[in-house]
């Protein structure tokens, strides 16, 4: 089934449309490869360039001859691993953390009837308002002593983990999905006997499938894109996140060690999104038209 | 007694009945205490995230007005200083630049990443073939961290080997300072910002577009309409809503900018690029001053709200018209 659009099929089949056609085409497909493949060309072949080929005027389009060294060097010299690792570990905490906090709050709300459910559900949409970088600074005093118990989360991953639970977008998200669940289904569960954990765990869960997945994307990618916060939070070197030290450390490094860096950093989110392309791009496209 | 192995569906009449029976385990007492235990069961759900929200979002939001009237520093506590830090911040001539970049840089975002994405989505909606290989490709510099987009375009930028200079030579075009120029600093961060986020942009415009009836389009044609006009008459009315939000959305997003000149110029040449969110960071944890900081944040929380509520009031009434 195809569906009309501006041009209609009549003009296309035309031999004048078909013409038009293919030269519009060809001149997208060029277009986007340069503006969006060759960006990512240029960086992969420029770090197997030698320091003095990839400053030289005019530049190559291929490496003369190619060497890894680049990548090796930044392995070893930025010490990747150890900010891949942070930026994992930072990663991931975050995401289980708000899939746990985000998850059994949202049931709660949608299925448990708290006291006061409306009035604290409407102080966490309230947060929607709030653009997130204007509270950075106090939000980075909170972290620094947490009212009450008077520690420090900076330098600690929980600085990114706590934070990140607060999410009012992934919690409605959740909520709205539960919303829809029939309470009779639930109810059924409860009469055969199990508790509203069980109930979550067994029944809820299972078939909140799409919607856990779309907020575990979301949940990821936030973290490991996030810059200013990260940057606020780990003034220790040994425990910046690859985005951190990468600014950081660009500033007295060769340039093909840099870039190749900057390789490394990228493959973990374009290989999820490779992976998940289909996904990813159904939730963007889904989630704007039926907000 | 366990009664999993009764069938899950149970005849309507069983579950309205008033004497269905608890199954073992479940508290018996009166309808207050089981209130009570429903209620503790459900916060013990809430807990979690009820903390973070208050402690990382609604403690914060009232600290940053607090802070504003305060002369603070972490560890001693505040002073009252009224509007003072608001009257320090104001006439430090880094507010005005910092204002001045931060909406020009909205301005151009605007102008720019609106048309280019939704000319994009217009052409690519048309094309019938290769259509996955289009939305993968365009999506995926969002992909790629932004710290690495901005040290990418820093490159491409670059005075010498920068390959931006290089492409205006080999057109024969005069060359450019990009983002080392006091004047071009600001529109090079925009490229650098368009091109790094226009792919979630247009493929929700690919989706909007996707959802025009045809029989539109055959109407209008079948009046006579060319293509300019099936735009302008049938396209653009008709995806008239999403454009409003993605608007408010970009205003919201390209108002905090951050990471862009904090990467590419570090603020300079001559304050062209320090933005509103820069300067707050730099007030925080340049001049340890973070009254002014606060009172910064402020400011831009005020302004930024007030898109943020237009935004949410839009889509909520148009989910209950769709």
């Amino acid at each position: 089934m195809s569906t009309r659009t501006l041009v209609s099929p009549l003009a296309l089949a035309r031999p004048r449309g078909k013409a038009l056609y293919w030269t519009v085409f060809t001149g997208v497909v060029l277009l986007f490869a340069l503006a969006f493949l060759f960006p990512v060309y240029w960086m992969v072949t420029g770090a197997m360039k030698s320091p003095d080929e990839v400053s030289r005027t005019p530049p190559t389009l291929v490496p003369q001859d190619w060497s890894l060294s680049g990548y090796t060097d930044a392995w070893d010299l930025m010490d990747l691993p150890t900010h891949l690792w942070n930026t994992v570990v930072q990663a991931t905490g975050a995401w289980m953390l708000q899939l746990v906090f985000c998850t059994a709050a949202a049931y709660a709300l949608s299925k448990l009837k708290p006291a006061f459910g409306k009035v604290i559900l409407g102080g966490i949409l309230a947060t929607l308002m709030v653009p997130a970088q204007a509270l950075v600074v106090p939000k980075y005093l909170t972290v620094a002593d947490l009212p009450l118990i008077h520690t420090s989360l900076l330098n600690d991953p929980l600085g990114i983990w706590l934070p990140a639970v607060a999410n009012a977008f992934n919690l409605y998200l959740l909520k709205r999905f539960f919303d829809q669940i029939p309470r009779d289904v639930l109810e059924a569960a409860e009469i055969d006997g199990a508790g509203r954990l069980r109930t979550l765990w067994s029944i809820v869960l299972p078939m909140s499938r799409p919607v856990l997945g779309v907020v575990s994307i979301f949940a990821l990618v936030a973290v490991w894109q996030d810059f200013l916060w990260p940057l606020m939070v780990f003034s220790d070197t040994d425990k910046q996140p690859i985005s951190v030290a990468l600014v950081q450390l660009s500033q007295n490094i060769q340039l093909t060690v840099l870039i190749a860096a900057m390789v490394i950093a990228s493959i973990p989110m374009v290989v999820m999104f490779l992976v998940f392309q289909r996904h990813i791009i159904a939730g963007i496209s889904a989630g704007s038209t039926k907000g | 007694m366990k009664t999993a192995s009764k069938p899950a569906a149970l005849p309507p009449a069983a579950l309205g009945a008033p004497e269905v029976p608890r199954p073992a385990g479940r508290r018996t007492g009166g309808p207050w205490r089981r209130r009570l235990a429903d209620q503790s069961r459900a916060y013990a759900f809430l807990i979690g995230g009820l903390l973070c929200f208050a402690l990382f979002s609604w403690y914060p939001a009232i600290r940053a007005v607090v802070i504003a009237f305060q002369k603070y520093t972490p560890g001693s506590g505040g002073e009252w200083v009224g509007t003072a830090n608001f009257t320090r911040v104001f006439h430090d001539p880094e507010f005005t630049a910092a204002w001045r970049n931060t909406l020009t840089f909205t301005l151009l975002a605007l102008l720019i990443g609106f048309a280019v994405p939704f000319v994009m989505a217009l052409v690519l909606n048309e094309l019938r073939h290769a259509k996955a290989f289009f939305r993968v490709v365009v999506y995926l510099p969002v992909m790629i961290p932004p710290v690495v987009s901005a040290l990418l375009w820093k490159w491409f930028y670059d005075p010498g080997a920068g390959l931006a200079n290089e492409a205006l030579r080999y057109l024969h075009l005069p060359t450019s300072n990009w983002s080392n120029g006091a004047d071009t600093a600001l529109v090079s961060l925009v490229i650098v910002a368009t091109w790094a986020n226009l792919g979630g942009t247009v493929l929700i415009y690919l989706a909007a577009l996707q959802s025009i009836p045809g029989e539109l389009y055959e109407a209008a044609e079948l009046d006579g309409a060319n293509i300019w006009q099936r735009i302008r008459h049938v396209t653009i009315p008709q995806t008239r809503f999403i454009i409003l939000m993605l608007m408010l959305l970009q205003i919201i997003a390209t108002m905090q900018v951050f990471t862009e000149p904090f990467v590419i110029t570090g603020g300079g040449p001559e304050n062209a690029t320090v933005t509103v969110l820069y300067l707050i960071y730099k007030y925080a944890f340049l001049y340890n001053d973070f009254g002014g900081a606060c009172a910064l944040s402020v400011m831009l929380l005020v302004l930024l709200s007030a898109f943020s509520a237009l935004y949410l009031r839009l889509t909520r009434s148009g989910g209950e018209d769709s």
